[in-house]
């Protein structure tokens, strides 16, 4: 075939003969001069298009190739104006990317199933074709691109701000918007600018296309949050009632949003750990774990195994708590008070293991760049045995005790029901998208940081219902504890740091010895690492679905650019679709059943 | 000085103010404590403590509580409807209170014993329903609005059931008094074993009525937030609140008297004190269980209350109430003609 052999000017670094299958079946339907691939330190092909072809490309993946890509994982933008290692790709000030994902692929190729778009945009405005009409996902991600970087999507059925109220000025995303609350004049709320915000508050139907009556009679609009027990965090959601019936729904996200991902562009690559803890709050070690494999991936360093189980093994523990939460909880949201107080004694006692071996609970920050902060405790093993030994019989009194309840089946058997091909349009991952009977686990299908080496099982559901997410949850939990106990037994030894220069910080054992080691270390801990230029990024199964950090580094001590790819941003998303038509306690179950923080959305 | 104006009958009539008086007390008293006893017990089956600071055991929680709620500010929302936001609380309470009119404590003691106080209760409950919905309406607010509606819809369809239950009851005995239902038990079975079906099916209405756990969809927290009392604060909110929970000792009291024999139980007829306990044991018993239940249960949807209540309670307690009444004619007209 001519198409397997590749342009040399535009691929300096990719070798000729390892083509992926997705750039293969591109080329050979658009033919090769379509595209420019760009080489990135991950395992996801990386392709520039032209603006005007990417309907055609983007329809073609997700309908016309076989096994097709048909999740959308990540959308978002670029700021390349003050780049400077750009070798190999095409002149652009903005650079919009597309993330797709063909998961019965991925589940064939064990992990090749993901494709990178990208389209380059110039000017100080630039605007781009919606693709809302081909992913109904799309819609907050071009929202969100619009919100922090002025890229305009024609045809959008409603790009307003998102994450940013509605009065906010200039788009924070871009470079030349300062990153600093120190850059600006000092804040001041005066009465007027008061009346302002809460007027830009109101919710105006109409703006959402949504009418305030039918001929016989009027609906009833509800502001659910941002302050209400069941709404778990700042969220707020408008809904049209007519009595209790739901007949459409406006999500309203932002009020938790800190901007996390500018955030990550004015820390050094080490300090920004302590900030990941807090995109999933429940998730503690989860979210340091795609930074850090990310960062790896640019360092080029390879971990110690002991340092792997490490923190699969902390990892499982904060799956737990966070589980546990999401059961406690939900149980709650259905009415019953008293499991949750069970499920925090529990959770102490996850947490009394946590806090031995990091010193902290909730959020240890305590990953690190090519290893963990320091090595386990003696007598970890012990606390450890303790917990699994304490723990499953819980769960087993719970099931007895809440989950086979007849007035709780009868609240969620059926409820916000979906199948798998709507949760895939609509960019859900983790245990939503399982609870359909998909069996996608990124810790099966694409092993990372050891998990290969593991034995467990992929819960599924049937249903979809908002019951079937619950029980997925609580095998989960026993996984969990499989994959701890395993841990426990097989703890592999030697260091927990990885001995490489770019290791943060780094082992200091021969730092007093020779000169070059103390320069390194120096620099290392006082400016911070810095990363050779390049891109990668890295998926994990989190507690709440799929997590992933795609991080661009411009060879300097700090990231040039952090994306961070949520699974609650798009969970949200779709609840209008999964709800309409139900009842207001069917939604409550319904918010219960995504388990989401606000901080995972709204970063 | 003259005394001619102390006849016999101005002395009972003082005797039984100075009784209803005390009566009222102790409900509000038992209610009041009952809050206390709530939240410990809910404190112990939850693996917590529950309050323990204030007094020994935390008894004096209820009374601090008491004194915050006296002094808060009475705030009424400029948006309400103030005449019936103020009445609401005031209905809520009063209606319950009233209740304790009918109970036979003791078998000399008891406020009124009216020959319809089974209607008479009949008619507090409802009447309560109007505190609900007032307060939900008059607030002005979309969370109050919706959970007045809940309380209106559950309450229609669990008076209409309620009735019926009790009416096996009423046929058995003969009357609607509560003093002869409790002699009647006395002298027969206690009706809990031959009315068996009418007792579930009355504290199935009679919790729904307090508006309690599994009940409670007016105040639902998990979907109305605070439901109808939402506007309210300070002692309009204690008034509904105190209001629940006399509530609870006012059924418990009413399905001791009915089905449980009332003051009836061992070694009466030696000491006749002994009634009082009794019934307060009883009585005390229940109230507990209604806590056990808001500690156990999850709550079912509205729609699915309604369904339950129309489609499976009121063609139960129709078939009990006839199939009663056909046994008690069947037994009258066998012992007529033999």
């Amino acid at each position: 075939m001519p198409d397997d052999s590749p342009n040399p000017a535009a691929l300096p670094e990719v070798p000729a003969i390892a083509l992926p299958e997705v750039v293969r079946e591109l080329y050979a339907r658009f033919g090769e001069n379509t595209f420019i691939r760009q080489a990135t330190k991950d395992d996801v092909p990386t392709l520039w298009l032209p603006v005007a072809q990417l309907h055609e490309v983007l329809r073609f993946l997700k309908f016309d190739v076989p096994s097709p890509y048909k999740l959308l994982l990540d959308l978002a933008a670029i700021d390349e104006r003050q780049r400077k290692h750009r070798e190999g790709q095409p002149p652009s000030d903005f650079t919009v990317f597309y993330h797709l994902m063909s998961i019965e692929r991925d589940q064939r190729t064990k992990g090749f199933g993901d494709v990178r778009l990208k389209v380059a945009l110039l000017g100080e405005s630039p605007s781009m074709p919606t693709i809302t009409n081909v992913w109904a996902n799309a819609n907050w991600y071009e929202r969100e691109t619009w919100d922090l970087f002025g890229i305009t999507f024609e045809g959008h059925p409603n790009l307003r701000r998102i994450l940013l109220p509605p009065t906010w000025t200039g788009h924070p995303g871009r470079k030349d918007y300062p990153a600093r609350a120190t850059e600006f004049d000092p804040f001041s709320l005066d009465a007027a600018k008061q009346d302002e915000e809460q007027d830009a508050l109101l919710f105006q139907p109409e703006q959402w296309g949504m009418k305030r009556s039918v001929p016989d009679h009027d609906f009833m609009f509800l502001n659910l949050g941002p302050n209400h027990p069941s709404a778990h965090g700042a969220f707020r959601i408008v809904l049209q009632l007519d009595g209790e019936e739901i007949v459409d729904c406006v999500p309203d996200i932002g009020y938790h949003h800190r901007g996390a991902e500018k955030m990550g562009e004015r820390q050094s690559w080490h300090s920004y750990i302590p900030y990941t803890d807090r995109i999933d709050y429940l998730g503690g070690v989860m979210n340091n774990l795609p930074y850090v494999l990310s960062v790896e991936k640019l360092a080029g360093i390879k971990v110690p195994p002991r340092v792997e189980t490490i923190r699969i093994m902390m990892t499982e523990f904060f799956r737990i708590t966070s589980h546990l939460l999401f059961f406690g909880t939900y149980i709650q949201d259905v009415g019953a008070m008293t499991p949750i107080f069970f499920m925090f004694a529990d959770r102490q006692k996850a947490y009394d293991v946590i806090e031995a071996v990091t010193g902290f609970r909730m959020h240890p920050a305590w990953f690190r760049i090519g290893g963990v902060a320091h090595d386990l405790p003696a007598g970890w093993d012990r606390k450890v045995k303790e917990f699994l030994d304490w723990f499953p019989k819980r769960l087993d009194e719970y099931i007895k005790a809440a989950v086979e309840n007849g007035i709780l089946r009868g609240r969620t058997i059926g409820i916000a029901q979906y199948n798998t091909e709507e949760a895939v349009e609509w960019g859900i991952t983790g245990g939503g998208l399982r609870a359909t009977g998909c069996d996608y686990d990124l810790r099966k299908a694409r092993p990372y940081s050891g998990y290969e080496n593991f034995e467990f099982e992929v819960p599924t559901g049937k249903n979809g219902d908002a019951y079937d997410r619950l029980w997925i949850r609580i095998e989960e939990l026993r996984q969990s504890c499989r994959i701890i106990k395993q841990c426990l037994e097989n703890m592999p030894s030697g260091p927990y740091k990885a001995d490489h220069p770019l290791t943060t910080p780094p082992p200091k054992e021969r730092t007093l010895k020779d000169i070059e080691t103390l320069i390194t270390h120096f620099l290392g801990v006082s400016w911070g690492p810095v990363m050779p230029p390049g891109e990668t990024s890295q998926l994990i199964e989190a507690t709440k679905g799929i997590n992933s950090y795609y991080l661009t580094s411009d060879g300097s001590t700090m990231s040039y650019r952090t994306r961070i790819r949520t699974p609650s941003f798009p969970h949200l998303q779709a609840i209008p679709y999964v709800i309409r038509g139900a009842m207001i306690p069917d939604l409550i179950v319904l918010l219960a059943s995504i388990d989401f923080v606000m901080a995972d959305v709204d970063r | 000085m003259n005394w001619n104006w102390l006849t016999p009958q101005v002395i009972a009539v003082l005797i039984a103010c100075v009784e209803a008086l005390v009566i009222l007390i102790a409900t509000v008293l038992v209610a009041a404590m009952m809050i206390w006893a709530e939240r410990r017990l809910l404190g112990l089956w939850q693996d917590r403590y529950g309050p323990n600071r204030v007094g020994i055991f935390g008894l004096m929680q209820t009374p601090a509580d008491m004194i915050k709620i006296f002094f808060k500010e009475d705030w009424i929302p400029p948006f309400v409807d103030k005449p019936a936001f103020l009445i609401a609380p005031l209905v809520a309470m009063t209606m319950m209170m009233l209740g304790f009119a009918i109970i036979p404590i003791t078998p000399s003691w008891g406020v009124a014993d009216l020959n319809i106080g089974v209607l008479f209760f009949f008619a507090l409950a409802g009447l309560a329903v109007y505190a609900v919905m007032l307060g939900g309406w008059s607030s002005n607010s979309k969370y109050a609005l919706l959970g007045g509606l809940r309380s209106a819809a559950q309450m229609l369809s669990y008076e209409v059931f309620m009735g019926v239950a009790l009416m096996g009851v009423v046929i058995q005995t003969g009357s609607f008094q509560l003093r002869d239902i409790v002699e009647y038990q006395q002298q027969h079975l206690w009706f809990i074993v031959p009315q068996f079906f009418g007792f579930c099916m009355f504290s199935l209405a009679a919790i729904a009525t307090t508006h309690r756990h599994p009940f409670d969809l007016p105040e639902a927290e998990q979907e109305l937030a605070a439901g109808y009392h939402t506007e309210y604060s300070g002692m309009k909110f204690g008034m509904f609140f105190v209001a629940e929970y006399v509530g609870i000792v006012l059924v418990s009291a009413l399905l001791v008297t009915l089905f449980f024999g009332g003051w009836d139980g061992p070694l009466m007829d030696r000491v006749p004190a002994l009634s009082f306990l009794w019934f307060a044991i009883k009585t005390m018993f229940f109230m507990m269980l209604f806590i056990l239940l808001r500690a156990a249960l999850p709550r079912p949807r509205y729609d699915q209350v309604m369904a339950a209540g129309w489609k499976f309670c009121l063609p139960l307690s129709l078939v009990n109430m006839l199939v009663t009444g056909a046994i008690v004619l069947a037994h009258q007209s066998l012992s007529a003609g033999g």
